[in-house]
């Protein structure tokens, strides 16, 4: 049910069964649905084409294993060479003998590089380090401010001065030095990778102040353009590794792969929201699998331990399991995930669902009924609907502005979602997905509790 | 809590397979009721300035209710512009508006060398399409988007007996065109006092753009007021004040973590008073995804249409660089506060902008304005014909 694309695969590849390997034939058709997703999750079309490639080579005559259903294989293998690709050599942050180790930010617009300036200056002071921040974005209106605020909130000092790029770096670095600090953080204005003139500016401040780690800021939801900018900017700098933001967004993220790819250097750091806070290790696995359209299933669990009491949660769960699950419980679940954010967002992020029911606009007009229905009724009735008569059913229809026709259609579907539910508790794997996140999930819900808003 | 996925997953497979609720219940449409609001009168392309002393031709000012926001939160700082006649870069005082062609240089030749090779060939055969359908591709047209137009190209080619790759592109282009359609207009109804609200994920250019529309406005004889309604991010609001000393416009701002729909609310009740017949509304960026930053969009967008405010454009800002998630980000946006028009940023660089043909096509949303840069003119209207043409151009 959580592998859709590996539906899909096993769809294709029924006719395998029996067959000891994937023939040219079927792996062809597959690899055409891998194509498909690649690119609607934003790759680029050249990467696309040479990863496909690869993956091809691996599996034609690819033994099919006992245990898994050859979409099952397919779906493995493409994924092993996703986190392969994205993941590898991860890099480890290691401190100049001479400090200040120099750190210098690049990028297009709007990508985020003030905002992850400030976060890795928290990230530094974290590790133990004396972080500087430097204002070199003099082209955006209040930058320099933008990052003075930043700075304070991190409680690392800002240095700027109105001349030029070039010479505020210069100066930072003296600054850095002169005030004994060990690392220095180089914001710069965004820039289009064919502007010439602003690509030979930070070309020569990255001469200036000779920077031990390049890091091209870029923007999860940017599409093919993404291995353009990248091979430019590595071009001029020399790239050492690659900060991915608005990581929170719901964009696939093809973007990662792409640039990795072209640049072949580690994507070192993710920014997850606008907080400070919000920042972290890149997790290779948590992309490969978003790129695909299968990591969702952990985004939803995320988000739902960030809105659910555990405790409660867990006591819901074993009624299911009990056959003891009501409407009271069904209508309470509803009003926890209705915080969980747009329901038709939430229906998108589930693997499995074919898509005429995801593009069937399921939404909260959809839920508004079935909770004045249940609304409606006296506790007894949500305990025990068979109690329902039909004086009953006209009094819930009325108070619920629905028809009795509804009333019962509601009671129907119920039942069948009791029956569906037991059957989904009882799936193999369900608790393997759980564990795996529930430390790291768990944690997060607890933090994200705290900082409620943004 | 896992709970929670499975009560959702039956709730989805449950319902699609028969619809929980017999009705005759609408299905709620993608844009909300606000967006079909018929178009004013006037628009902003009549230039003639007021006659000096002139009073404006409006209502008095509606005494302002009391806000949700506690009062005192927001303060009113005009940004007066100073005493001569407003002094902008020298770069907005030139205001040749700069042509699509101009800026798109790069991008059009990066395309048309890639068409340059699909036109030479002489006839139409399987490489053809394919480069064709990768092109798009590459333009961030979207799999989908670029199918369909393929498709129907396919369909001319049999029906119009199209046979060289010449013709072929032609008509590609033609179709593309096409696609763009609805209203391009900017409303604007000097009778009132009129808002326009801005919104859009991080990072996309709202606030630039509103310093650009505002200079426009301000030479097209419009006086203007800018709300720093993005009171979130750090610095934003200063960002904004500049833009407003550059182009000459006021500006109305507040307390920083303050309440984005009492600052517009103030800067509405402030034009409204002046005269001031158009409020450029900023807002905090936000990703679509974000329950509750979406409501308090939604909340912004009511607060604004308040008498004597009235919201006659919402513009959403899209980075042309944006991948398919753009799509999304309309559709959740118009989901929201209904989107009358998109202003598609950054067209200057590598980036195709193909996302803005998705959006046309599969939600209607009309692309109204283009931004080509981060000066104060660099902002033009959006043509299909140019767009498109720009894009499959010969060197």
């Amino acid at each position: 049910m959580f592998e859709s694309l590996t539906d899909r695969f096993d769809a294709i590849l029924t006719r395998v069964r029996g067959r000891g390997r994937l023939s040219e034939a079927d792996v062809d058709d597959a690899l055409r649905e891998i194509r498909l997703a690649l690119l609607q999750a934003d790759v680029n079309l050249r990467v696309v084409r040479d990863f496909v490639g690869r993956v091809r080579e691996e599996l034609v005559g690819a033994d099919l294993s006992r245990s898994l259903t050859p979409g099952q294989q397919v779906v493995k293998i493409v994924r092993q060479e996703l986190v392969r690709i994205l993941g590898g050599e991860a890099l480890k942050v290691t401190y100049a003998s001479r400090p200040p180790t120099v750190v210098l930010l690049a990028g297009l617009q709007g990508s985020g590089k003030t905002t992850a300036a400030g976060k890795l200056a928290r990230w530094f002071k974290a590790q133990g380090r004396n972080p500087l921040l430097v204002g070199a974005d003099l082209q955006r209106p209040a930058a320099v401010e933008q990052l003075r605020v930043l700075g304070t909130q991190a409680g690392v000092p800002v240095f700027s001065e109105p001349t030029d790029p070039v010479t505020v770096a210069k100066k930072g670095l003296e600054e850095a030095i002169r005030l004994g600090r060990d690392v220095l953080i180089v914001d710069t204005a965004g820039r289009l990778s064919i502007d010439a003139e602003l690509m030979e500016e930070v070309r020569r401040i990255s001469e200036t102040v000779d920077p031990h780690y390049t890091f091209l800021v870029i923007d999860a939801m940017t599409g093919q353009d993404a291995v353009s900018t990248a091979e430019a900017f590595h071009r001029t700098l020399e790239l050492d590794g690659v900060i991915l933001t608005k990581v929170d967004g719901d964009a696939r993220g093809g973007a990662a792969l792409s640039v990795k790819e072209v640049v072949g250097r580690p994507i070192v750091f993710q920014s997850t929201g606008e907080k400070q806070g919000d920042f972290e290790v890149f997790y290779p696995e948590r992309m490969a699998d978003r790129i695909l359209g299968m990591g969702d299933v952990l985004t939803l669990i995320e988000r739902a331990e960030a809105v659910v009491d555990q405790a409660e949660a867990e006591a819901a769960a074993e009624r299911l399991q009990r056959g003891q699950f009501t409407l009271e419980d069904f209508l309470e679940q509803m009003q926890q995930l209705k915080k969980m954010g747009p329901i038709s967002g939430l229906v998108g992020m589930l693997p499995g669902i074919p898509k005429e029911i995801r593009d069937s606009q399921i939404d909260e007009s959809m839920l508004r009924p079935i909770e004045a229905i249940i609304r409606s009724m006296t506790p007894e009735e949500r305990r025990d609907p068979s109690i329902i008569t039909g004086s009953r059913r006209a009094r819930i229809a009325n108070g619920s502005g629905t028809t009795t026709t509804e009333v019962n259609g509601l009671l129907d579907r119920f039942r069948e979602m009791q029956r569906y539910m037991r059957q989904m508790t009882a799936i193999p794997g369900m608790g393997r997905k759980l564990d795996r996140t529930r430390g790291k999930a768990a944690k997060k819900a607890a933090k994200k509790k705290k900082n409620r808003g943004r | 809590m896992l709970i929670l996925l499975i009560v959702l997953v039956a709730l989805v497979v449950v319902a699609a397979s028969a619809t929980l609720v017999v009705t005759g219940r609408r299905r709620r449409s993608a844009l909300p009721p606000d967006r079909t609001r018929a178009p004013l009168r006037g628009d902003t392309t009549t230039r003639e300035a007021p006659a000096p002393g002139q009073a404006p031709t409006r209502a008095p000012p509606v005494e302002v209710p009391s806000l949700d926001a506690p009062p005192g939160d927001v303060e009113v700082v005009e940004v007066e512009p100073s005493e001569a006649e407003v002094a902008p870069e020298p770069e907005a005082e030139v205001l040749v508006r700069p042509r699509f062609r101009d800026r798109l240089g790069k991008a059009r030749s990066l395309f048309a060398g890639y068409l340059g090779a699909v036109r030479s060939r002489d006839k139409i055969d399987v490489v053809t399409w394919d480069e064709l359908e990768e092109a798009l591709i590459l333009a961030d047209v979207g799999v989908d988007v670029t199918s369909t137009l393929l498709d129907a190209l396919r369909a001319r080619v049999r029906a119009e007996g199209i046979t060289t790759p010449d013709a072929l592109v032609d008509a590609l282009k033609a179709d593309l065109i096409a696609m763009f359609k609805g209203d391009r207009t900017l409303h604007l109804d000097k009778t009132l006092t009129n808002v326009w609200l801005f919104v859009g994920v991080n990072g996309v250019g709202k606030t630039t753009t509103i310093g650009k529309i505002g200079l426009r406005q301000a030479q097209d004889g419009h006086r203007v007021v800018m709300a720093a309604g993005d009171t979130f991010r750090a610095a934003a609001a200063d960002q904004l004040a500049l833009w407003a000393t550059r182009v000459g416009a006021e500006l109305v701002r507040g307390n920083e973590g303050g309440d984005p729909a009492a600052v517009i609310f103030d800067a509405v009740a402030h034009a409204a008073a002046k005269g001031a017949e158009l409020v450029l509304a900023d807002t905090a960026g936000r990703l679509h995804n974000k329950v509750n930053l979406m409501e308090e969009l939604k909340k912004v967008r009511r607060v604004a249409d308040r008498e004597p405010g009235h919201v006659s454009e919402v513009l959403l800002v899209i980075d042309a660089t944006t991948g398919q998630n753009g799509l999304i980000q309309a559709a959740q946006f118009a989901a929201a506060v209904g989107v009358t028009g998109v202003v598609l940023t950054k067209l200057d660089g590598t980036a195709k902008g193909g996302i803005a043909v998705a959006i046309c096509a599969q939600l209607g949303i009309p692309i109204k304005l283009v931004g080509l840069g981060e000066g104060a003119g660099d902002l033009v209207e959006f043509d299909p014909t140019e767009f498109v043409e720009a894009l499959f151009e010969e060197i």
